[in-house]
């Protein structure tokens, strides 16, 4: 093992384990709203640990470069992705509470 | 056992899942999607036919054909979902006319002959 | 430790196996009558992430220019064509008696179903035997070696460009032919749907970082198509994308041309890639029949023309009708649905 892979091996380790634990909130927490908020943000992490962690054994810097552009063209994608989710869900859940049929209080 | 085997189980099974949702299913979409899956199943044979054992690089062959069955599939889905809007908005237009159903309103002869008469 | 090389990815692609087969079950599956805007939701987005669970399993095997089109166009592109379709639905109702009305017509009896499982098994078995008979014709090395004596004359040196624009390049001819054919009885079919009326701001701001990255991508994708995974489809495909995130920000014409241009902008691929093939039949003797030192501008040619008229085309077909083009198209997009 050299001396750069390890460095990497624990980024990449680290950046599998953020995807774990952002996998494992969608699947057990309880809304969309805090679901959404476990995937992009562990997500993002982890892909930028791997990332870095493939950066550092690439043959050569145009390969290494080509990773963190990944990295960067999904930062900006999964935050507005996420953001527009949100946005619809909260959207679709206030047409559902003005239609709702008004109950008289007990 | 060969190492091709459980790519062609898996064709198989995409194939016939497809298949059964393509004669059970009514739906526009569902039938769409159906085709897809159907057609992902015969991608993956090709493809797994393509590769090759020690180390040989891949038969190239197959992909190009699986990459124009991808643009063919993704045309032929926006095709039929444009069919189904179109039936569907014809649909709805004879639905919301007064006097829907009660003589041929897709004749253009016929209004013609009542503002004459 | 070789034991360990050998068996991860064997055990990565039989995880992906299951998943697909598993992600297609339920594409398909759910409640026989389900046909509400929810539901249609919940099966794109799962197909979704099938295709793109597709697309690893082909890098997996070896398939790198597949796997990149399966992501940018089977998973990318007819994703955002479906998801857009699921908007014509009715949202399910909550009470019992109106998801009634809005259930879709009645799926086949009992009785059918069972025959149709019945069938369907049987022709399963019948296949798998069948491909478990050809298996020794499916190992053996025929193509692959033909086409990697030919490669330095092909002017490209992506073995899969190479089939695709020099070798079989008549065939693709005809699949861009059959592409502008449905784009063109897409365009038949009615006005093109209406761009978003009130676009999400945080999209809207993306746009002009977006829309330039994805326009450089296939740039990138196309160049370098010749010597490495990529090419005209994948493109085209970038380029489409572009068109749709345009659509989605309101502008309704998707980034296509003034319909004066749009007919011209759908027919350039066809229209570049028969000049080229009559060229050849002129010079050579042989339709689409290059070889050699010019041979790899000829292929860029056709390419960038073929990148150009496939995003058109894509993007039509995901306007679902006759795209105004931006400058007109927008008061086309006042009254979906219409009638004219």
């Amino acid at each position: 093992m050299t001396a750069l892979e390890l460095i990497a091996a624990p980024l990449i380790i680290a950046g599998v384990g953020f995807f774990l634990v952002g996998s494992l909130g969608v699947l057990r927490l309880p809304d969309l709203h805090s679901r959404l908020h476990a995937v992009t943000k562990a997500d993002n992490l982890g892909l930028g640990l791997i990332a870095s962690g493939l950066a550092l054994q690439a043959d050569g810097l145009a390969e290494a470069a080509k990773y963190l552009a990944i990295w960067l063209a999904i930062l900006p994608a999964s935050a507005v992705a996420g953001h527009l989710i949100a946005r619809l869900a909260l959207r679709d859940a206030r047409t559902a509470e003005a239609h709702k049929p008004t109950r008289t209080p007990s | 056992m060969n190492a091709l085997l459980p790519y062609l189980i898996a064709a198989v099974a995409l194939i016939a899942l497809g298949l059964r949702a393509l004669l059970l299913h009514r739906d526009t979409l569902r039938r769409l999607l159906a085709i897809n899956v159907l057609g992902a199943g015969v991608f993956m044979i090709l493809i797994a036919a393509a590769r090759r054992a020690d180390g040989l690089p891949p038969d190239p062959v197959p992909h190009a054909l699986v990459l124009t069955g991808i643009v063919v599939a993704v045309a032929a889905t926006a095709l039929g979902l444009a069919l189904d809007r179109a039936v569907n908005s014809a649909a709805t237009d004879d639905d919301r006319r007064p006097d829907a159903g009660n003589r041929g309103d897709d004749n253009p002869g016929d209004a013609g002959r009542d503002h004459a008469s | 430790m070789s034991e360990l090389a050998k068996l991860l990815p064997m055990a990565l692609d039989l995880i992906l196996l299951t998943s697909v087969v598993v992600l297609a079950a339920l594409v398909l599956g759910g409640h026989r009558r389900a046909t509400g805007r929810n539901d249609a939701r919940r099966r794109v987005i799962l197909f979704i992430a099938f295709g793109l669970l597709l697309a690893l399993l082909w890098a997996s095997l070896g398939a790198p220019d597949v796997a990149l089109a399966e992501a940018a166009i089977g998973a990318g592109f007819a994703g955002a064509l479906l998801f857009a379709a699921t908007n014509a639905l009715p949202v399910e109702a909550e009470n019992k008696v109106s998801a009634a009305r809005h259930a879709g017509p009645a799926p086949v009896g009992h009785g059918l179903e069972w025959l149709i499982n019945f069938g369907i098994a049987a022709f399963a078995i019948l296949l798998l035997g069948a491909l478990w008979l050809s298996l020794p014709a499916l190992d053996t090395d025929r193509l692959g070696p033909a086409v990697r004596t030919v490669l330095p004359e092909t002017g490209v040196s992506n073995p899969v460009t190479a089939v695709l624009l020099n070798l079989r390049a008549f065939d693709t001819l005809l699949e861009i032919a059959v592409l502008l054919t449905a784009a063109l009885a897409i365009r038949q079919l009615g006005p093109a749907r209406a761009a978003s009326a009130a676009p999400e701001g945080m999209l809207t701001a993306l746009v002009p970082w977006l829309v330039p990255a994805l326009i450089l991508t296939a740039g990138y994708l196309l160049w370098v198509g010749a010597h490495a995974p990529g090419g005209a489809f994948q493109a085209g495909a970038m380029l489409a994308a572009a068109g749709v995130v345009l659509h989605l920000t309101g502008r309704s014409g998707g980034g296509l041309p003034s319909p004066r241009w749009q007919p011209w902008a759908l027919i350039a691929a066809v229209a570049v890639f028969l000049a080229v093939g009559l060229a050849g039949l002129a010079l050579n003797g042989v339709f689409l029949g290059y070889r050699g030192a010019s041979a790899s501008v000829l292929i860029l040619l056709i390419e960038t023309a073929a990148t150009l008229g496939i995003a058109a085309m894509l993007i039509s077909a995901y306007l679902g009708g006759d795209g105004g083009g931006d400058e007109a198209g927008d008061e086309a997009g006042q009254a979906p649905g219409a009638p004219r």
